[in-house]
């Protein structure tokens, strides 16, 4: 069985122009232990599917199909019932670590809390972990640092705290939204890094979501490709990588800069902007920006399968160019 | 350095700035007073000129203005007001040692029971945002910020004194029943006020991150609530009282006038109807003094809450 | 957020301000929706407009003369018999047409005082933001030290320094309630200062003129109208204040706030006296916030206090 598995999630916002459609018919699973990493641009609905598994969607959003935790549905689960599975089967990782700290609490606090919650430690035992886990995710002078506020630490040590929390309870499911971003490169390298390790260690399960194809490569094994809120692709890293079959991910690859080429030479963002999720246009939603547009596109395309854990979401088949 | 000694920097800083508040408000009511037409003998019609005069210069009103204001201004550094022009065998002092206490416990009161129940009902209609509940809740607190303290006293003396006999319409005697109606018109408005006030900040913060990040714990809503959203959601409730307390002692004026309460504001009026200079600039001084003590007070207490500020002091 | 593809961002400057020309519609227009769908925020528009109404062409209806005592019908409770609809006070003149000719004045000392108001607050408010720096400092600690001082003191003796003569009130209770206008003013100023697109506009030979008019006006003007819109409330209820403390408007003329504090004299014996200009007074300031509160939410619908 699945550690987690998505049939048909559908997440909608409701704003006064209309209901923007954020996520659409989206299907896919993650094994215990697995690394998945879901890619695409900005807006493509990465975020807001995890918000939909962990029941975090803002007020006016509403999410449908099914969510499916250990074989349980956590779309129908009661509050209690989610509750003793966030933070402590699953944890996530939020995209922006200078807000999703607590201004106003001691880390300290932010962290035994959990563990206290969860696992009914007493403050001293929860205290003992939390500097233990801050020592792992390599804060210097975690004693010292624990009694400290948010706003005494720079942004990377803050994303290292969000991680090192989102591990206190060993999850089998750790989501990490954009946990490099906007983070300097060398942090980006120890974060992905810590987490690598720590999975080795605790066999957690990780979700990585990224717009940023360069970290996926030696986190992952799995990749997920989503554009306009619809999965486009989704397979091995190798696959991904090496046999893209969706032009949307070959758009993307293009764009990824890359270590053995000069600067910018093979650079090129994909031109044209997604489709407005308040007016999704009839067939292929990368139809207006598709260099192998035709006029079968016109129609909605086809999930289609390799045989070898390989899905395209495209009319293009396996060996067309 | 340590947390503490920033904070007690902090609050020496603050301290030292509000002496030029201070001096800034004497000066400008006792030019005020001096400027406004007519003397404080004005109304004794029938006093002869020289009698006038004998009394003007037994004030000292017969000196140049700036004579007068550097005078006034050594005597209340050794903290006498002077004698009252108007009540004549009374010293200011006497006046007001006499009536803050009454002033004092109306204000005090109407402080704690507007912040008690207005962040009360402010979070209760938050937490039940876009309800009916929420939309009644902040209809009457409109209405409780519409409808002045003049217009609730009389229809409250009417019903609960008049009418129904419960309360007194009326004086003062130190007892619970003689403060219910004072204290509650008076909090009323600032109530509702804040009420609006803690709705508006609550439903901000519940919307931020940090309160995503706590939910993600599983940490059940009430803890949430009660340990990442309270606090934040106070703060702004924290530094409005400053300008609260200016709002409550314009109110007591009202108040004590309906409620015939021997306070300081019905000295106030009385004392600028006759242009009883020394007894008005008391009863500013005293007011100034104890707004100034009080924003001070908010501005620790607000540090004390936001650990930036504690932060910040350090370096 | 969501762009759609075939409407590209043609003005940098409206990109810059945030300002989304899509669909056609400009920032006003949508405001103008958000307001319509408030319903609190209509209904007090229309109440507020009957009452203006009433006010400004019922004085001419009525047959009475306001300070007409008509010693027949002294303290008579309402009754269309009489002939006076919402009865007497005690010397008999007719509460109607002295409810309605007391607003005229309350709604007059609110209109011209927050007209003196927004002019010493937008004035002060744009210096102290234009110039910043040391100037910019000591003008918004002198706002914050009145801040904390009294209100009705100060009217009380700013009163007694203009004696009590009706412009004067009007300039007195103005001259102290600007400084919620100055902070406001200051804050668009210091952050319209900072505008990358202001110099961008300029390098680009953009007319100053063009810019202030397109991006700077329309900034503030939002602003503006939800500071007129409070601000009228809560002068009209400082002025009833100094009337009902005998302070305000003096007789034959009368306002609101006087009509209530006669009205609580007599409220034993002739409580129409005391609810009639209540009820105009209570009513006119909850329509007042409505819109203003409506207002507010239309125009900045993210910043709701
Ligand atoms: N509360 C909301 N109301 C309306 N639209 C929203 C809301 N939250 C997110 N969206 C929209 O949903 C889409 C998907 O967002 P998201 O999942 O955050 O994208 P990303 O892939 O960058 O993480 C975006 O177009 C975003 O604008
Ligand atoms: S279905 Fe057509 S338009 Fe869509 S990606 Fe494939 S080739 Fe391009
Ligand atoms: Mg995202």
């Amino acid at each position: 069985m699945a550690l987690l598995e998505l049939k048909d999630l559908n997440v909608a916002f409701e704003i006064p122009d209309g209901e923007v459609h954020a996520v659409t018919k989206l299907s896919f699973s993650i094994d215990a232990g697995d690394a998945l990493a879901i890619v695409g641009e900005s807006g493509s609905g990465k975020t807001q599917t995890m918000m939909a598994v962990m029941n975090l969607l803002a007020e006016n959003g509403s999410a449908s199909g099914k969510a499916l935790f250990k074989g349980e549905d956590l779309m129908q689960m009661n509050a209690a019932d989610l509750n003793k599975r966030r933070g402590k089967e699953i944890a996530m990782i939020f995209q922006d670590p200078m807000t999703s700290l607590n201004p106003y609490l001691r880390i300290e606090q932010q962290m035994i809390e959990v563990v206290m919650h969860h696992q009914g430690l007493t403050r001293a035992e929860a205290r003992a972990h939390a500097i233990e886990m801050l020592r792992a995710v390599r804060i210097p002078d975690p004693e010292r640092r624990i009694r400290q506020y948010p706003h005494e630490y720079s942004g990377g040590m803050r994303q290292r705290v969000m991680v090192a929390m989102g591990l206190l309870c060993e999850p089998d499911l750790l989501i990490a939204d954009e946990p490099t971003t906007a983070l300097d490169v060398t942090v980006q390298a120890q974060i992905s890094q810590l987490m690598t390790e720590l999975r080795a260690k605790s066999n957690t399960a990780i979700i990585l979501i990224t717009h940023d194809l360069g970290v996926v490569a030696g986190l992952c094994d799995r990749v997920l490709v989503m554009y306009a809120g619809e999965a486009v692709e989704c397979g091995t890293v190798e696959q991904i990588f090496y046999q893209p079959k969706h032009p949307y991910t070959k758009g993307l690859l293009k764009s990824v800069p890359r270590l053995d080429q000069p600067d910018d030479s093979g650079l090129e963002a994909i031109p044209g902007n997604p489709p407005n999720l308040l007016l999704l246009p009839e067939g292929c939603r990368f139809r207006e920006r598709c260099p192998s547009a035709h006029d079968a596109c016109r129609d909605t395309p086809p999930m289609q399968l390799d045989g070898q854990g390989h899905a395209w979401r495209c009319f293009l088949g396996p060996t067309d160019e | 350095m340590t947390q503490d000694s920033g904070m007690l920097k902090h609050t020496l800083r603050r301290l030292l700035g509000l002496l030029p508040t201070l001096l800034m408000l004497i000066t400008v009511t006792f030019f005020m007073m001096r400027m406004a037409p007519g003397g404080p003998f004005d109304s004794e019609k029938l006093l002869p000129a020289e009698i006038e005069a004998n009394l003007n210069a037994k004030y000292h009103l017969d000196e140049p203005l700036l004579r007068q204001y550097f005078r006034y201004m050594g005597q209340i550094a050794v903290l006498d007001f002077g004698p009252s022009f108007q009540y004549k065998d009374w010293s200011v002092n006497e006046l007001i040692a006499q009536s803050y206490p009454v002033s004092l416990t109306v204000g005090g009161l109407a402080m704690l029971l507007a912040f008690v129940l207005g962040t009360t009902l402010g979070i209760a209609a938050a937490l039940r945002q876009n309800t009916r509940v929420d939309y009644s809740l902040m209809g009457i607190a409109m209405l409780g910020i519409s409808v002045p303290n003049f217009v609730i006293a009389p229809i409250l003396i009417l019903l609960l004194a008049v009418y129904a006999g419960w309360l007194p319409a009326g004086g003062w005697d130190w007892g619970i029943a003689s403060m219910v109606l004072p204290v509650v018109t008076l909090a009323l408005p600032v109530t509702a006020y804040i009420a609006r006030l803690t709705r508006g900040s609550m439903i901000e913060v519940l919307h931020s991150n940090f309160i995503r990040t706590a939910r993600a714990k599983g940490l059940p809503e009430s803890v949430v609530i009660r340990r990442h959203a309270l606090k934040p959601a106070i703060l702004p409730v924290i530094s409005f009282m400053g300008p609260a307390t200016a709002g409550l002692i314009s109110g007591s004026v009202v108040i004590e006038r309906i409620f015939s309460l021997p306070g300081l504001g019905s000295y106030f009026v009385t004392g600028a109807l006759n242009r009883d200079y020394t007894l008005v600039m008391g009863v500013v001084i005293f007011y100034g003094v104890l707004i100034i003590l009080l924003n001070f007070l908010v501005d620790l207490i607000y540090a004390w809450l936001n650990p930036k500020i504690r932060y910040d002091e350090k370096y | 957020m969501t762009k759609s593809t075939d409407s590209p961002v043609i003005d940098p400057f409206e990109a810059a301000l945030g300002v989304h020309a899509d669909k056609g519609r400009s920032p006003w227009e949508d405001a103008w929706h958000r307001l319509l769908k408030n319903r609190a925020a209509v209904y007090s528009a229309f109440i507020m407009g009957t009452i203006i109404l009433l006010v400004l062409l019922g004085p001419l209806v009525v047959s009475w003369e306001s300070d007409f005592t008509d010693w027949d019908f002294t303290s008579s409770p309402p009754s269309f018999s009489s002939g006076h609809w919402l009865g007497t006070d005690a010397v008999g003149r007719d509460i109607l047409v002295r409810t309605l000719e007391g607003g005229r004045i309350s709604l007059l000392v609110g209109l011209v005082a927050t007209l003196v108001s927004l002019i010493i607050g937008v004035g002060y408010g744009a210096i102290a933001g234009y110039f910043g720096g040391t100037a910019d400092r000591i003008m918004m600690r002198i706002v914050d030290i009145i801040y904390a001082l009294p209100f009705l003191f100060f009217v009380i003796l700013l009163m007694m320094v203009f004696e009590r003569n009706i412009v004067l009130i009007f300039v007195a209770i103005g001259a102290v309630n600007w400084l919620d206008m100055a902070r406001i003013v200051r804050g668009q100023t210091l952050s319209i200062k900072n505008m990358e697109f202001v110099e961008a506009a300029r390098s680009c030979g953009v007319a100053p003129w063009g810019i202030i008019q397109r991006h700077i006006i329309p900034n503030l003007m939002g602003v503006v109208i939800v500071y007129v819109t409070l601000t009228i409330p809560q002068i009209i209820l400082v002025e009833s204040f100094l009337s009902f403390l005998g302070l305000g408007v003096q007789e034959p003329m009368s306002s609101w706030g006087a009509l209530v504090s006669d009205g609580a004299q007599d409220m034993e014996s002739a409580p129409w006296t005391l609810i009639v200009p209540a009820v105009f007074l209570t009513v006119t300031l909850y329509c007042f916030n409505y819109i203003g509160d409506g207002l507010r939410d239309a125009l900045d619908p993210k910043d709701r206090l």
